[in-house]
Order: C-alpha cells, then sequence, then structure tokens
C-alpha cells in the first residue's frame, strides 16, 4: 500500500474505517483469530496428553497396573469388539509339516520343573460346591482333538504349533457342567497357584478351546505345562495357562496374572 | 494490491491438525509395543544395515519394558485416528474437494517434472491447481497408507474374529509386517514434508492454520507466473 500522496492516504484511511477493513487489517484479525485458536486448541491438547499421561494408576484388584482411564478404554474397546466374536470365528489351521519341531517357550511361572501326573488330579470346583478330582487317564479317555494353528503371544511373535487333547467344551458336556456354562467367567490357576487366568464363558466354550495333554503328539514336556494345560487359540498366549491344577465358574472375573500387570483382561483375538 | 485468496477449508485443517498428534501418539504406543519382540532389519546379502531400533534409541525415549501401557495408548488412540480419517476421507468426497487431489491421468508424468524443478534441474513446474501431480500423489497415498494401517491393525488385533482381514493382509506375521512398513512410511512422508513446508515458506504454511493465502492481485493468473511454487 504505497501511496506517494500522504493526503490522499490519510483522507483514504479515515473513509476506509468508517465503511470496511482494510486489507491487511482483514489479514490481521483472520490471522490472529485462526493462530489463536490453534495455539490455544493446541496448548489444551498438549494438556489433555499430560493428563492422561500422568493420571492415576488404577486401585489394585481384579485389574492393576494401569492408568484409570487407559483402563477404562481398556475394557469399553474390548465390550465393543466382544461384539464380533462368534463361535464360526475359527482361527486358520495348518497341515501338520508346518508345526515347529520346537516349540518356543517364554516362562514358566507356576508349572517349573516336572510333576509326576499320578501326583495330580484336576480340581473342578462346580456350582454347588462339590469338587471334582479327575486325573489324567480319565481326560485322555475322552474324544482327542487335534490342533495345529498360529500361537500368538502379546509379545508380537507367532508361530504354529502343534497341540491335542479334549476340547473344553466336550469336557464341560461330559461332565454335566452345564450350570457352570450358564455363568459369565471360567478361572484356571496352576496347582502351586502362582500363574491364573481368568476367561469369558464364550471363549472359553470356543469350538477350538483345548485342554492339551499333547504337543507335536508326544506327552506333553515340563516346560510346556505337562501334565494338562490350556490351549485357547481366540487369546494371547497369556491366557493359554500351564499345567492347570483347578478350575473354577463364576459370574465375577477371576483373578488373572497379567491383568494385574497392566494388560487387557480380555485380550482376545 | 495485496488480497485474500482462500486455501484450504477448515475441515481439512482441522483433521491434518488432530491426526498430528494423533498418529504421533500411535507412532509411539506402537515403538512400545514392537520393543516387546524387536525382529525387524534391513539385511542384505547377509549384513545386517539397520536393527530396528538400537539400544541408544530405546533408552534415549524411554521405550523399554512397557508394553501393556503401549498396548493400553494404541488401543485407545487408534479410535481418534480411524474417525479422524473416516471424518475427512467423507468430507473430501462429499465436498468435492477430492477433485484437486486425487491423481488423474497427467499426474504421473507431471509429478516427475514437479520432481525435476524441485531438484532444480528444471526451470518451469507444469501448470497447477490447487496441488500440484506430485502433491496430488503424495496426498492421495498417504490416505491409502492410511486405510492400510486400519486395516492391517485389525488383522493383527483381532485374526480371528476378522480372520478374513488377515487373510487380506496375507496373514497374521506378514500383515505385522506391513503394519511397521507403512508407519516407517508416515515417518519419511514426515521427513519430506517438513522440508517441502520450509521451502515453500510462510505463506503456504499459514494457509494450513488460517485457510488463506495472500496473493498479489496485478499479476495476471497466468500459467506461469506462479505466487509460489505452492508447494504443500
Amino acid at each position: 500500500m504505497n501511496n506517494p500522496n500522504p493526503q490522499l492516504k490519510r483522507s483514504m484511511k479515515k473513509e476506509k474505517s468508517k465503511e470496511e477493513l482494510t486489507i491487511d487489517q482483514k489479514i490481521n484479525r483472520r490471522n490472529f483469530i485462526s493462530f489463536a485458536t490453534f495455539f490455544g486448541l493446541g496448548g489444551a491438547a498438549f494438556g489433555g496428553w499430560k493428563w492422561l499421561y500422568n493420571s492415576p494408576v488404577e486401585p489394585a484388584g481384579i485389574t492393576a497396573g494401569a492408568r484409570k482411564p487407559l483402563r477404562r478404554a481398556l475394557n469399553k474397546t474390548e465390550l465393543f469388539f466382544r461384539n464380533f466374536f462368534s463361535n464360526n470365528h475359527l482361527v486358520k489351521t495348518y497341515p501338520k509339516s508346518m508345526a515347529a519341531k520346537v516349540v518356543r517357550h517364554n516362562s514358566d511361572i507356576g508349572s517349573e520343573g516336572k510333576l509326576p501326573p499320578e501326583n495330580w488330579l484336576l480340581q473342578v470346583h462346580k456350582k454347588s460346591g462339590e469338587v471334582l478330582q479327575i486325573s489324567l487317564d480319565e481326560i485322555r479317555t475322552l474324544p482327542k482333538t487335534e490342533i495345529i494353528y498360529d500361537f500368538k503371544c502379546v509379545e508380537g511373535w507367532d508361530q504354529i504349533s502343534h497341540w491335542g487333547g479334549v476340547r473344553f467344551i466336550d469336557f464341560m458336556n461330559h461332565y454335566n457342567l452345564g450350570d457352570e456354562a450358564k455363568l459369565q467367567y471360567v478361572g484356571m490357576e496352576t496347582p502351586d497357584k502362582k500363574y491364573y487366568v481368568g476367561l469369558d464363558m464364550p471363549s472359553a466354550l470356543h469350538p477350538q478351546t483345548l485342554l492339551a495333554y499333547e504337543m507335536n503328539e508326544q506327552p506333553l514336556p515340563g516346560k510346556h505345562g505337562q501334565p494338562l494345560r490350556l490351549i485357547i487359540p481366540v487369546k494371547y498366549g497369556i491366557k493359554n495357562l500351564k499345567r492347570i491344577g483347578s478350575i473354577t465358574f463364576s459370574d465375577t472375573r477371576p483373578r488373572d496374572y497379567w491383568a494385574e500387570q497392566g494388560y487387557d483382561y480380555y485380550s482376545g483375538l | 494490491m495485496k488480497a485474500i485468496k482462500e486455501k484450504h477449508s477448515l475441515a481439512m485443517r482441522w483433521t491434518h491438525w488432530v491426526n498430528f498428534p494423533v498418529l504421533t501418539i500411535m507412532i509411539w504406543s506402537g515403538m512400545l509395543i514392537y520393543w516387546a519382540n524387536d525382529e525387524y532389519k534391513i539385511t542384505i546379502f547377509g549384513h545386517t544395515y539397520v536393527r530396528f531400533f538400537p539400544d541408544w534409541y530405546y533408552n534415549l525415549l524411554h521405550i523399554p519394558s512397557r508394553l501393556a501401557e503401549g498396548m493400553a495408548w494404541h488401543f485407545l488412540f487408534m479410535w481418534f485416528f480411524t474417525l479422524n480419517g473416516i471424518f475427512y476421507v467423507l468430507y473430501t468426497i462429499l465436498s468435492g474437494e477430492w477433485r484437486d487431489l486425487v491423481p488423474n491421468r497427467h499426474s504421473f508424468k507431471e509429478a516427475f517434472l514437479v520432481l525435476l524443478h524441485d531438484l532444480h534441474i528444471r526451470k518451469m513446474a507444469p501448470p497447477q491447481n490447487k496441488y500440484n501431480a506430485a502433491q496430488r500423489i503424495a496426498y492421495t497415498a498417504i490416505i491409502i497408507m492410511g486405510i492400510g494401517s486400519v486395516i492391517t491393525g485389525l488383522a493383527i488385533y483381532k485374526p480371528v474374529q476378522f480372520y478374513y482381514l488377515t487373510w487380506l493382509c496375507g496373514g497374521y506375521h506378514f500383515a505385522r509386517i506391513i503394519h511397521f512398513a507403512l508407519t516407517l512410511g508416515y515417518v519419511f512422508f514426515f521427513v519430506i514434508h517438513v522440508v517441502q513446508v520450509v521451502l515453500a515458506g510462510w505463506n503456504n504454511f499459514r494457509s494450513v492454520v488460517s485457510g488463506f493465502e495472500v496473493v498479489n492481485e496485478q499479476s495476471k493468473p497466468a500459467i506461469e507466473t506462479q505466487h509460489e511454487e505452492g508447494e504443500e
């Protein structure tokens, strides 16, 4: 806006201020509004992030170790994705030749060493209070199901492995656990109670969920949870409890080893 | 004579600036998750050139041993990332702005000319509208990458329930690799994007905040006299 005539410039300015803003005023006004909004919202977003990042950790209970709002979000998100769960959605299975010969082993909390099968009985706590004591030989007489699938660890690795055992749904039917199947949750613990998982009933009764006693067509080795372990392909490995000692049923969430350490309770795939 | 020329719609600016911090959080929480099984590397003829990521890098950003936390963040902010993306795509389609964005049959040839121009090999850039051909390709590609991240993400998040997505992505293992590679793509895009924004200057940058550019109206809008290169 170079004007050689200062007189004219002044008069122009006077007129303009009455009528409308100059182009520079318009530019400045819009710049101010948009950048003020930009930095205002940006600051608010940063504040929100700081708040969330430093939000209090949930009180220790069935779940623990996560920040309160993030835990709430995890639970809500899982409720949403549970809508997609179906017994018709099956994990992909593979030919036997693709199963790993050396099966990866991450941890054996609660299942260290060997446990002679004759010293072991599976304890099933019925709703009535009755406790079934079931031997491995008895479980072996039930119809056997094998599965070769891609085992998925929450850490991010996956491995095709081969398992054999009795389907949990077959086990429930055989022992007339129909009343128990109507409850919402199954809890499983190792004999020493050092490792424990909680499972929602639909996932436990999924047609590919096994109480496994074989790996690669051999009895389970010590490291892989002998004499009986859980194989639940609709969950991450952390839920695939090794060396089951007891099974319980409830309408409230049973305790879960990794949910107490900040992981999602559901951990479904 | 200065004049205000409207450039970017409020919806475009809003989604752009929402996406920036959200994607940053997704990449950060993704690294917290990736740390737990950091198996990807670039190996050519037996020599490993890049390992994702070196220990000093992990330690610098306090990445180690935060898998559970990373998953909690990732599975919250995935909602914002996805919803913001859906909103942007719907808006771009319904408003007709896609016409300025989607590459046309000339774009690939012209993008090469733009590249030569940007590298100071060629004097003149091809004529353009709001976005040049290279931008059309880049900004459309980044949306397709975003859709790819959501699909591969769902494929590894619920590989049993969304088994068809996992199949579509070439299986669980491969879907995870694509998901990771797309993230590297975002970082690459970000670097180029920021360099171009800096080169294009203040007027251009401001338009993504305030929506307009200041142009000089005396120069007739002829094809070869662009006020700016109009980068970004």
